[in-house]
């Protein structure tokens, strides 16, 4: 069996497509570079990212699928999961063997896993929306940081520039070191001057004296609200944990 | 002068036994730069440890009031601290904390100071400089108070994109006993006249796109369980009414938490009757997601939810006339009433069958509680002959595959 080795991207996993058309090979496996050991058994194919490629391959999809189906590819990438991937490759190729009906073959293991992986992903999309608290900085920005379970930041990037249009702010992504920032105009990508060693701390870590004057008396304020709207004859901490696990509490401020 | 911190602490207090948290269905889009919009399905920016989610800035303008509602913290004989905001203080609140992502907006309530027109004219001024002055486009869920006039209603339905009023108590006789001062009427004249009103501009709005806005997340009340002697029948067959009359988008369940010794009312330290209140939320989604007609949940000979098995189960077990559903061929309508298949499922199997008889495995992995539907479905490998259970045999059997029966843990729905 032949094994693709692709960077992990979307535009990396188009191109893996299209080289299996090219080479019209079958049984394909694909696995991103940072998953990827030398010791594997079979022959490896390390592919190059191709916007060409992948430009072509998502058209096609657009065709078969339309937008609807084509996020949904989208996010599913997005989570990162080696057995996504693969699900993903060999469901974009049933589209272009048997047509984009193949997306609602919910009985299909692959269909399933990509539908479920999506899933996934848009709920993690939807906590981030719920989750980031920003921080008021002295210089006016507004700046939150996070530790997604996927690669969410490219999900949520217009709601938030909806949303705070008249604020500058920054979410940074501590997983995978790369941040948001709107600068009163755009969204762009950023990657921010952290040193190799340290780790960015969750937003408790940031000194006093960088944030704004009325930051820590919000920050208070919030602390009491969220107190005061918990009602004790009702408390359910199963429930509460359910609805935010714990690995995100770190960056709440209410759960500081 | 109280400081501000204790005031949120006092009026965030007041506000909390109001359950709803709904910030989906408003539609505002941040136009220029202004501040904020709304996100079409709402979100939960956080859950108290009683796993509610915190989704508004839930306060009171101020929890002095002219009424003596004996369910209510508030009321007038209650020995507490009394607070108010000023207007700028709720605007500023709210800015800052949905400037931090911690809310999607504020439900603004209060208790009735001076008298009803006072009263809404104090919060219909907090929801205009909300969105005039501040330009802020986040949602707002504003009291309707019983009695004001139909001029302010109307102007504050311009600002807020859900208004709301309670009926806490399922009966008019309930009202009596606990609220003499109130009545069903009070309650339901300007939930008629805004839902007239909402009917009225959204036909106006096809002819002209200038005719604003107005609640467009629509109304919803509340209704408070088991402070009273009501049956399940008397609060689903008012929030039943209530959903067709009014056009209402929610109707929410409190399950009575005590807060008085007052022995017209459940004792203080009574646990809050949390179970029950699940199943009317059940039986609520049943009725507005699943098709099913509120008679055929409860009725007189029936008054109250089954509290071991949830009533979609309930209704399976008292219909053995209905099943099995062939999955592969039935109509989604009866995919839906099978026990352990959810909407999301449902929709996943009359997709799938397309392109082949389904399997148990399959259902399985789209994501059926098998231990519930199983005994109501056939499918592609379901065995040509099994024994047919009785209603009684089945309901152990699904019984004694569900963990032990702990009410504090039964808060999902389905």
């Amino acid at each position: 069996m032949e094994t693709y080795v692709f960077d992990g991207s979307l535009v990396g996993l188009l191109s893996a497509i299209f080289t299996r058309y090219e080479r019209r090979a079958a049984g394909v496996g694909v696995i991103a570079q940072a998953a990827h050991q030398q010791a594997l058994l079979g022959t490896h194919l390390s592919i190059r990212s191709d916007e060409g490629q992948a430009t072509r391959v998502w058209r096609g999809l657009l065709d078969r699928v339309g937008a609807d189906g084509c996020s949904r590819l989208y996010a599913a990438c997005l989570s990162e999961d080696a057995g996504a991937y693969q699900s993903l490759f060999n469901v974009v190729h049933d589209v272009f063997d048997r047509g984009g009906e193949v997306l609602s073959d919910f009985g299909n293991t692959d269909v399933l896993a990509v539908s479920q992986w999506a899933r996934k992903v848009h709920r993690e999309k939807h906590r981030m929306e719920a989750f980031v608290r920003f921080q008021r900085l002295a210089d006016g920005l507004y700046f939150s940081s996070v530790e997604p379970d996927f690669n969410v930041l490219p999900l949520i990037r217009k709601h938030f520039t909806d949303r705070y249009a008249d604020q500058r702010w920054l979410i940074h992504d501590g997983k995978r070191r790369y941040g948001l920032y709107y600068d009163g105009v755009s969204t762009s990508e950023v990657t921010l001057g952290f040193d190799g060693h340290t780790q960015p701390g969750s937003g408790k870590s940031i000194p006093v004296e960088l944030l704004a004057e009325d930051e820590p008396l919000y920050q208070q304020l919030w602390k009491r609200y969220f107190q005061r709207a918990n009602i004790p004859a009702r408390k359910n901490m199963k429930l509460h944990i359910r609805h935010i696990p714990k690995r995100y509490w770190r960056h709440l401020t209410e759960k500081w | 002068m109280l400081r501000i911190t204790e005031k949120l602490e006092i009026l965030a207090d007041a506000a909390k036994y109001d359950v709803s948290c709904a910030s989906g269905g408003g539609s505002r889009k941040n136009k220029g730069k202004g501040l904020g919009n709304s996100h079409a399905s709402g979100i939960c920016h956080s859950y108290t440890e009683d796993g509610r989610c915190v989704s508004l800035l839930k306060i009171l303008l101020t929890n002095h009031c002219i009424y003596d509602c004996a369910f209510c913290v508030s009321r007038r004989s209650n020995d507490i601290q009394r607070a108010a905001f000023t207007v700028q203080e709720v605007v500023e609140l709210t800015i800052n904390f949905y400037r931090r992502n911690y809310i999607e907006g504020l439900f603004l309530s209060s208790g009735i100071f001076k008298d009803a027109d006072y009263t809404m004219e104090r919060l219909l001024r907090i929801v205009k400089r909300l969105r005039t002055e501040e330009r802020f486009n986040g949602y707002i869920h504003l009291k309707t108070i019983p009695g004001a006039s139909e001029e302010l209603i109307r102007e504050a339905g311009l600002y807020a994109d859900r208004m709301s009023i309670n009926l806490e108590l399922p009966t008019e006789a309930g009202l009596k006993l606990l609220a003499p001062e109130k009545s069903h009427e009070s309650v339901e004249k300007p939930l008629d006249y805004i839902n007239k009103s909402i009917i009225r501009l959204q036909d106006e709005r096809k002819h002209s796109k200038h005719v604003p806005k107005f609640v467009p997340a629509g109304q919803s009340t509340q209704l408070v369980v088991g402070a009273t002697a009501e049956s399940d029948k008397d609060i689903l067959y008012t929030a039943d009414r209530f959903y067709r009359d009014f056009g209402l988008k929610r109707v929410y369940y409190s399950g009575y938490i005590p807060i008085s010794d007052d022995s017209r009312l459940p004792q203080l330290h009574s646990q809050p009757p949390l179970l029950r209140e699940n199943r009317l939320y059940q039986s609520d989604w049943l009725i507005r997601f699943y098709g099913f007609e509120v008679s055929e949940l409860l009725h007189a000979d029936n008054p109250f939810l089954d509290v071991e098995v949830d009533p979609k189960l309930g209704w399976a077990l008292r219909h053995p006339e209905a099943f099995p559903v062939d999955i592969n061929t039935a109509a989604y309508r009866m995919v839906l009433r099978v026990p352990g298949i959810g909407v999301g499922s449902a929709k996943k199997i009359v997709e799938a069958r397309k392109f082949g008889r389904l399997r148990f495995d399959q259902l399985k992995r789209i994501g059926v509680a098998l231990n519930r539907a199983r005994h109501f479905i056939r499918c592609a490998d379901s065995a040509s002959f099994s024994p047919e259970l009785s209603s009684m045999e089945i309901r152990q059997r699904i019984l004694a595959t569900q963990r032990r029966f702990r009410p504090a843990d039964q808060l999902t729905l389905f």
